[in-house]
C-alpha cells in the first residue's frame, strides 16, 4: 500500500516561528515541509534590496529557516518548498547551497522557480491597474515590482527533477500545497473537484497556527491547551482529495471543528468561488467530521475551471507614514489625551499636512473598534493617543511623531511614554496578465 | 426573548484582502445558525459598523460548516500597505462584529 500523503506547513508568514517546523521536521512523519513567507508588500521591499545589492532580495530568516531544514531534507528525504525566493529566487538558491556546504550536507538537489516577475511584461503591454483606472505607466517611478502569483504547475517540474529543495517567488498560497498533491497522487491538471479540494487543505495549512488554536483563543469560551507550544498543522491527503487535518504529536494548540472553520473561510470573499491560479475552487459545500485527537476530516469542496488570467500585485511607492504616541492616566486621562490629540491635530494642519492624510485615535479606547468600543465600554485608567500621517517627503514624516513628543512640555498635564517611529509606504495595487505570457523557469543546483 | 451580545453565542474571525475585511461567524451551537441568518444580515451588519466600512457588505452562507461569510467592502483606506490605523490589517474587527446584539429564546442558557 502506498505511505499516506503527509504535507506539513512550516511558516504561514514571512517572520513566522522557526522551531515548531523543526518539531514537524523531526516528528510529523511528512514527506513535505511548505512554507508561506511572502506578504504582499514583502516582494516589493525585496525588490528594492535586489536592485541596491544583485546578491540579495530573497526572503527574511532564509538562512535560518534553510539552517533548520535542510538537516531533514538530506537525511530523511524531506522535499521543502517556500516562495523564500522572493524578489529573487536564484540568489536564495545560491545562499542555500553556500549554507548546505557550511553545515557539511550533500546528495540533494535544489530547485529556484523564476518567472514571477512579470514588470517588463506589464510595462510592454501597458497594462490596466485596477484600484486607479489608469494603467502601470502612469505609476512612473513609484512603481517598484510586478509580481504574478504563480500557480502549482509552476512548481512541478522542480518536483519532477528531483529537487529536495525548493526555491519560489511569488506563488498563490494555496498552491505552494497543492503542488505535490498533484504530484502524489497523478491528478490531471483539468480535474478541477480533485483541484478545489487539494486548494481547500492547502488554504487550511497555508497560514499554519492559525488553524491549530493560534488567532482563535479567547480565554473561558474558546480554551486552548499549551498554546504556548502551538504545533504547526499537517494534512494527510487521500487521492481522491478528501484529507485530515491534524499537527505533530506532542505540540500544544488545538485542531478542532471551530479552529478548521474559521480557517477555511478566512481571507475568502465568496466561498463558492475562490480563485486561484489553479482551479475556482467552491467551499460552499465542505463539510468537517471531528475524528477526535486533533484531527478534523475535510470532505466535499470541488471546483470549476480555473481563471484564463493571473493577478499580479504591483509595489508601489506611497511616500512615508508617520507615528508618534503618548499617555495619558487615572482621572480625566482620556480628556487630556483628547485635548492633546486636538493639539497635534492643529499644530500639523497649521504645518500645512491635509486634515484627511492625519489619524487620531486613543489606543485603549477606541483605536481599533472606532464607535462600536466607544459605546460599550467604560472608559479605561489608562489611554494613548496615537497619531498616523502620511506624507510624500521623509522630513514631513518625522515631524507627526516630533509633535507628538513635543506634548510632553506643550501640552496636557501628566504625559507618559511617548515614542515615534518613520517608515516608507509600500502600496499594493493590482493587474491582471494573461497566463499565457508569463514563462517560468527552473535553475537547479546540486550539493 | 432576551438580547445578548453576539459574543455570548458565536465566534468569529476576520480576514483581510486590500482595502476589504472578510468576517466569519460561527454558532457555538449548531441550532443557533437559523436565529443568525435570520437576524445578522448583511444590512444589520452594514449599520452596525457604521463609519468603519464605507462601502456595501455582503453575506454570504455555508450551511455545511454552519457558518456566514461577511464581505465588508471599504474598511481601512490604503489596505494593510498603507493604511493609517494601528490595526492595518482590521484582524480586531471581528470582534466589533461580535459586540452586535441578537435576540435568543429566554429558556437558552450562555454558550449552549
Amino acid at each position: 500500500m502506498k505511505k499516506k500523503l503527509r504535507i506539513g506547513c512550516g511558516a504561514g508568514y514571512a517572520g513566522d516561528r522557526i522551531d515548531p517546523a523543526v518539531t514537524l521536521a523531526e516528528k510529523g512523519n511528512i514527506q513535505y515541509l511548505c512554507f508561506e513567507c511572502l506578504a504582499e508588500r514583502t516582494i516589493a521591499i525585496a525588490q528594492m534590496e535586489k536592485q541596491a545589492d544583485s546578491g540579495r532580495g530573497y526572503g527574511q530568516f532564509l538562512e535560518e529557516r534553510m539552517a533548520a531544514v535542510l538537516p531533514y531534507c538530506a537525511r530523511d528525504g524531506l522535499v521543502m518548498i517556500s516562495n523564500l525566493g522572493a524578489a529573487n529566487p536564484p540568489a536564495a538558491l545560491l545562499k542555500t547551497l553556500e549554507i548546505a556546504y557550511s553545515l557539511g550536507i550533500g546528495g540533494i538537489r535544489i530547485g529556484a522557480v523564476t518567472g514571477d516577475d512579470v514588470l517588463e511584461t506589464l510595462l510592454s503591454l501597458n497594462a490596466a491597474v485596477v484600484e486607479t483606472g489608469g494603467t502601470v505607466r502612469d505609476l512612473g517611478d513609484r512603481l517598484i515590482s510586478a509580481n504574478a502569483y504563480l500557480g502549482a504547475e509552476a512548481l512541478l517540474p522542480a518536483l519532477e527533477a528531483g529537487c529536495r529543495v525548493i526555491i519560489a517567488g511569488r506563488v498563490a498560497d494555496p498552491s505552494l500545497f497543492l503542488a505535490p498533491m498533484i504530484y502524489e497522487h497523478r491528478w490531471d491538471r483539468d480535474d478541477w473537484t480533485r483541484l478545489g479540494s487539494g486548494t481547500a487543505l492547502g488554504h487550511l495549512l497555508e497560514c499554519a497556527a492559525q488553524v491549530t488554536g493560534g488567532y482563535f483563543a479567547d480565554p473561558g469560551l474558546k480554551d486552548v491547551d499549551r498554546l504556548e507550544d502551538v504545533g504547526f498543522p499537517i494534512a494527510e491527503v487521500a487521492e481522491d482529495g478528501s484529507g485530515i487535518i491534524t499537527k505533530a504529536p506532542g505540540t500544544g494548540g488545538a485542531v478542532t471543528l471551530r479552529t478548521c472553520r474559521e480557517q477555511l473561510l478566512y481571507e475568502i470573499h465568496d466561498p463558492a468561488s475562490y480563485l486561484t491560479p489553479d482551479v475556482t475552487a467552491d467551499f460552499s459545500s465542505t463539510t468537517m467530521t471531528d475524528m477526535g485527537g486533533d484531527r478534523i476530516r475535510v470532505t466535499g469542496a470541488t471546483g470549476r475551471p480555473r481563471p484564463d488570467n493571473l493577478k499580479v500585485s504591483l509595489g508601489v511607492r506611497q511616500g512615508y507614514l508617520g507615528e508618534g504616541e503618548i499617555s495619558y492616566a487615572g482621572r480625566g486621562a482620556l480628556n487630556r489625551a483628547r485635548l492633546a490629540g486636538e493639539i497635534v491635530l492643529k499644530r500639523l494642519e497649521r504645518h500645512g499636512f491635509p486634515k484627511e492624510n492625519i489619524r487620531v485615535e486613543y489606543v485603549g479606547y477606541n483605536a481599533l473598534l472606532g464607535s462600536l468600543a466607544e459605546k460599550s465600554f467604560p472608559e479605561p485608567g489608562d489611554v494613548r493617543l496615537r497619531v498616523a500621517c502620511r506624507a510624500e517627503r521623509k522630513r514631513d514624516a518625522e515631524r507627526v511623531g516630533e509633535e507628538v513628543e513635543n506634548l510632553y512640555l506643550n501640552g496636557p498635564a501628566g504625559p507618559g511614554g511617548a515614542r515615534k517611529a518613520i517608515r516608507p509606504l509600500i502600496g499594493i495595487l493590482t493587474a491582471f496578465i494573461d497566463r499565457g505570457l508569463v514563462k517560468t523557469g527552473l535553475a537547479i543546483g546540486d550539493v | 426573548m432576551k438580547k445578548v451580545k453576539l459574543y455570548e453565542i458565536a465566534h468569529s474571525r476576520a480576514g483581510d484582502k486590500g482595502e476589504t475585511t472578510n468576517i466569519s461567524l460561527f454558532p457555538y451551537a449548531d441550532d443557533h445558525y437559523d436565529l443568525l441568518c435570520r437576524q445578522v444580515t448583511a444590512r444589520a451588519v452594514k449599520s452596525h459598523f457604521g463609519e468603519l466600512v464605507r462601502g456595501e457588505v455582503v453575506r454570504y452562507e455555508v450551511p455545511s460548516l454552519r457558518g456566514l461569510n461577511f464581505v465588508l467592502c471599504g474598511t481601512r483606506i490604503g489596505g494593510v500597505s498603507s493604511a493609517l490605523e494601528l490595526d492595518p490589517h482590521g484582524k480586531a474587527l471581528s470582534f466589533g462584529l461580535l459586540e452586535m446584539e441578537v435576540e435568543i429564546p429566554e429558556e437558552e442558557s450562555k454558550n449552549s
